[in-house]
């Protein structure tokens, strides 16, 4: 059984684990790019370098603007835990409110009309829950992510006529327009939600930039093909971090997809920012916690495609 | 512009800074600032310009540097703050409070993200002799954070809660920026723009458009539009 304790307590250490330490293929990602550049657009990459630097050596979070934190739980079927679902959500809102103290991190989290800030980043549909299952496991793991809620995201009702080339034209259409003033804080990890309903469009588009890592392809070969030549093409607009003239605004992209309405093949794109902030915890039977960047989100289990689940 | 073979332009200025100091920035110079800073941005603007209160701080006196953020910071039940980082927000949602913010402020920076078009520069900073610094890469809330060595007071927190309210700071070699408008009104961002845009066409070159067009792709309603 695993105690509610831990599970709070856990929540908070990846919170401040996401907020503080830039996850390693983001870092080598941005190593790579930065070679390819010169001018301001390599001073801009360079000092980011530093910040990441700055933030683990102070532990102080790398990126001010802390985002919208939020939580994705994977739980294994076989799981036990104290007092069900609801003290699960119960542990990840005292966490969210404890760390953003403490850390401490923004209290950017207000009601949309009223204004009302709880200075704890909890208040209503916040922070955001999602939750997943995995067969055949004991374990629970719980992924935050705290990602920027303000650019670089959009979606679009494409159709099957439109082909690759509807999916290249809103892709770009995005990156240039987020990315004119680096709004987008790129170089980003564009994520790429095609196909589901329209909700499960942005849902995929979303996970697909916070939960993969820079550097993993999609198992689908020609998936994974379509996912290397968008980033080629992100990269080849002439633009890097900040807006300025360069060759970095795809740290990798990720598509991921969802069977979708005959007539229609609608896209999201979602990019995730120079401060990539996720940090992963496995919570295992025993109550002992391993402690990773790699949400390992997106199991052959969550991709599944047909109507039963052979363990 | 600046390439691999020139060294940046980089300058340290003492706040409040002074008029000389503000001619010698040009696009691209990188800055770092020691003294006093504040924070200001919509809640203290729409407090201030149109609900009419006095500025809680002796301004351009005591600072003229207006930093558009709000920081990552808490404050302990014994009153003392802890401040992790700070990190600019975009200000061309400002634009409509800047010109009456300069007159009572007498702000000569303004720290942000994302900056302006050159015409706004022209129209809004120009006039009042400022220039705009853009936060380097939008994420450097660490080094940032660094900078400050001391909150020296908060105002409005309980009016207008932790992200709007004015925080006060002493720093210390604060930054780097980058100066994207002078006292002209040049926009580096503008400029890099342009230089993008030249190769959109080509970019774009034997991608078949949608089926069906958006707002925005046509300003004409009576299209048919999705």
């Amino acid at each position: 059984m695993i105690s509610n304790k831990v599970i709070k307590d856990t929540a908070y250490q990846i919170m401040g684990k996401a907020a503080i330490d830039i996850p390693q293929d983001y870092r080598k990602g941005i190593e790579f790019m930065v070679q390819k550049e010169d001018g301001l657009s390599k001073f801009v990459l360079k000092t980011m370098m530093e910040n990441w630097d700055a933030a683990t050596e102070d532990r102080r979070p790398m990126c001010a603007d802390s985002g919208l934190p939020r939580y994705y739980v994977k739980v294994g079927n076989e799981a036990k835990f104290e007092g069900g679902p609801i003290a699960i959500e119960r542990a990840l809102r005292e966490a969210t409110a404890q760390a953003t103290h403490d850390i401490p991190l923004r209290p950017n989290r207000v009601h949309p009309l009223w204004r009302t800030d709880h200075n704890n980043n909890v208040g209503i549909n916040s922070p955001e829950i999602d939750w997943s299952f995995e067969p055949g496991v004991d374990w629970i793991d719980i992924t935050t992510v705290h990602k920027g809620g303000l650019f670089g995201t959009d979606y679009r009702m494409l159709f099957p006529g439109d082909g690759i080339d509807g999916i290249k034209r809103f892709f770009l259409d995005t990156l240039v327009s987020f990315g004119k003033r680096g709004l987008a804080c790129q170089p980003a990890v564009v994520g790429i939600g095609l196909g589901g309903s329209k909700d499960t469009t942005m849902v995929l588009g979303k996970q697909a930039a916070c939960l993969r890592t820079v550097g993993e392809a999609n198992p689908d070969p020609e998936i994974a093909k379509l996912e290397q030549e968008l980033k080629e093409m992100g990269n080849d607009i002439g633009m890097g971090a900040m807006g300025f003239v360069g060759a970095s605004m795809v740290a990798d992209c990720h598509i991921e997809v969802g069977y979708t309405h005959t007539g229609g093949m609608p896209m999201s794109v979602h990019m995730f920012c120079l401060s990539s902030r996720r940090a992963t915890a496995r919570i295992h039977a025993d109550g002992t916690v391993t402690y990773r960047t790699d949400p390992n989100w997106f199991t052959p289990y969550m991709r599944r495609e047909t109507t039963g689940w052979e363990e | 512009m600046a390439d691999t073979n020139k060294e940046f332009k980089e300058v340290r200025l003492q706040v409040p800074v002074q008029q000389e100091d503000l001619e010698k920035l040009e696009i691209g110079t990188i800055v770092y600032l020691d003294g006093v800073i504040y924070t200001g941005r919509e809640g203290v603007y729409k407090r201030v310009l149109e609900d009419g209160f006095d500025i809680p701080l002796d301004l351009p006196a005591l600072s003229n540097v207006n930093f558009h953020c709000s920081p990552a910071a808490a404050i302990e039940p014994d009153g003392t703050f802890n401040v992790g980082g700070v990190t600019a927000t975009a200000s061309f949602r400002f634009a409509k409070w800047m010109t009456d913010w300069f007159k009572k402020s007498g702000a000569k920076i303004i720290i942000g993200k994302g900056g302006m078009t050159s015409e706004q520069y022209k129209e809004l900073y120009v006039p009042a002799g400022a220039v705009y610094l853009t936060t380097v890469g939008y994420g450097t809330g660490a080094l940032l954070g660094r900078g400050i060595k001391k909150v020296r007071q908060v105002e409005w927190y309980e009016e207008l809660g932790n992200a709007q309210a004015m925080w006060v700071f002493d720093v210390e070699n604060f930054g780097p920026f980058i100066v994207d408008s002078d006292l002209k009104g040049n926009s580096l961002f503008e400029q890099e723009g342009k230089k993008i845009n030249q190769k959109l066409d080509k970019l774009y070159e034997g991608l078949k458009k949608p089926a069906l067009s958006r707002y925005g792709e046509t300003d004409d309603r009576s299209d048919e539009l999705i």
